[in-house]
């Protein structure tokens, strides 16, 4: 990085010199730059840094439950402080699924990409060696019921819906029976409409956006007799993506 | 040939740039662009007013990298895009390296036609230092195509690891050292 010469020739390479290290480091000499920019990050004893680790060790590992349900519920409560109301602090929950929601949507491609075997993150949407983009809003809801929620939950979604009210074709729900991150919470009587859920919808909305489409994701209640866990997720798109989604469409583009 | 390498993120910020010359065929690895005394802001200019036809191209076609999709003729300038799924954007400027037999003055068609011909006489330019290389000389060949996916795919498990770092928001400047000699390495290895 930090050239020794710094010939007027070659005003890119310190350019970038100049934009790596901060100002302070500008009035040292050339070859101390380097060594402060090497003492200035802390790397561990081994001297590995996270870009020696291979994403892809951890892949098959499984984190334990007891440890998830104990931050999950660490996650809530701290939520839950200062939260004007149900809503409030559903959408604080929200607002932590989100960054998750980009990043494994970049973990779950590069891993797509590596994996030379069909693995198990490989499904019908994705079946082609090298994955595409989602372009569309089935093939990225696809993503969301198959491949991702098999990364988080190691299990598909258990049903993919389309509203089937015309005043609102831009709804979409995702359903899980038994939602992973619900098993250990019990709700209070008076918070009765609280999904904390709504995390994981968080991590859905992350995703439509990475991917490009704008979207409104929240998680719902909906007992069922067999299933009294089950809970909704409506995917609601914006008025943008709808818009592109006709032009793909008559485009031919699937 | 030189290099400029960014990425951008999803809202067009610049997150990441870096500017460096071919290794290939003895070359020392140093950016020697065709128009030093602008090529600091004439490259990340080129580059940005590229981006209407990467999101153009982006709803295309669903490949994550989208190859060669624009060229700047007056600095025989050629763009690479990949996007990763996240919508961050790696773009790749190279400029192949100019012949000394064509004249300095830089009109568009000279430059044309001495990218034409050094990709027709590989290895006919003597004193031209990192020209000629396997993929060196002509910026839209099949080869050039293929070692620029290389590196960008291995960009992209850099900036993976980047992201997946808990310290790292979406948008945020990469600053890590790491990360910079991590992509030196690729460019070496690929370019």
């Amino acid at each position: 990085m930090a050239h020794p010469a710094r010939h007027s020739a070659m005003v890119s390479v310190s350019n970038s010199a100049a934009n790596h290290s901060n100002a302070s480091d500008k009035q040292q000499p050339p070859q101390q730059i380097q060594h402060i920019a090497n003492t200035g990050l802390r790397v561990p004893s081994n001297r590995k840094t996270i870009y020696d680790r291979h994403l892809n060790r951890s892949r098959n590992a499984e984190s334990s439950r007891a440890s998830f349900a104990f931050l999950f519920a660490e996650m809530v409560i701290y939520a839950q402080r200062r939260v004007t109301g149900i809503q409030d602090l559903e959408k604080r929950l929200n607002e932590q699924g989100y960054p998750l929601g980009l990043r494994l949507l970049d973990l779950l491609y590069y891993r797509t990409i590596t994996s030379s075997t069909s693995s198990s993150i490989s499904s019908s949407s994705t079946s082609a060696a090298p994955p595409n983009r989602p372009l569309r809003i089935l093939p990225l809801l696809h993503l969301i019921h198959g491949p991702l929620w098999r990364l988080l939950f190691n299990r598909p979604a258990d049903a993919l819906e389309h509203s089937v009210s015309p005043d609102t074709p831009n709804e979409y729900m995702i359903t899980d029976n038994d939602p992973l991150v619900n098993t250990y919470i019990s709700v209070p009587k008076e918070m009765s409409m609280l999904n904390c859920a709504a995390f994981v919808a968080g991590i859905i909305e992350g995703v439509c956006d990475g991917c490009g489409f704008e979207a409104k994701v929240t998680a719902h209640n909906q007992p069922t007799e067999m299933w009294p866990g089950r809970t909704i997720f409506l995917v609601r798109f914006g008025e943008s993506v709808m818009e592109r989604e006709k032009v793909l469409e008559r485009a031919g583009i699937k | 040939m030189s290099y400029y390498f960014t990425i951008l993120s999803s809202t067009d910020v610049p997150l990441f740039n870096i500017a460096f010359g071919t290794s290939k065929g003895g070359g020392d690895g140093i950016a020697r662009f065709r128009f030093p005394d602008t090529a600091q802001y004439m490259n990340q200019f080129i580059i940005h007013s590229s981006l209407d036809i990467v999101e153009e191209a982006q709803w295309m076609n669903g490949n994550l990298y989208l190859k060669h999709i624009d060229t700047y003729p007056p600095a025989s300038a050629y763009i690479s895009a990949f996007l990763a799924p996240s919508g961050a954007r790696f773009l790749l400027l190279h400029q192949p390296p100019q012949l000394p037999s064509t004249s300095s003055t830089g009109s568009g068609s000279s430059s044309i036609l001495g990218a034409s011909f050094s990709a027709s006489a590989l290895g006919g330019g003597s004193s031209s230092r990192a020209s000629s290389s396997s993929i060196g000389a002509n910026p839209t060949s099949p080869q050039t195509e293929e070692a620029v996916r290389q590196f960008m795919n291995e960009v992209y498990e850099n900036y993976v690891k980047t992201v997946m770092s808990p310290f790292y928001r979406q948008g945020m400047e990469i600053k890590s050292p790491v990360f910079r000699s991590r992509v030196t390495a690729a460019g070496r290895k690929w370019l």
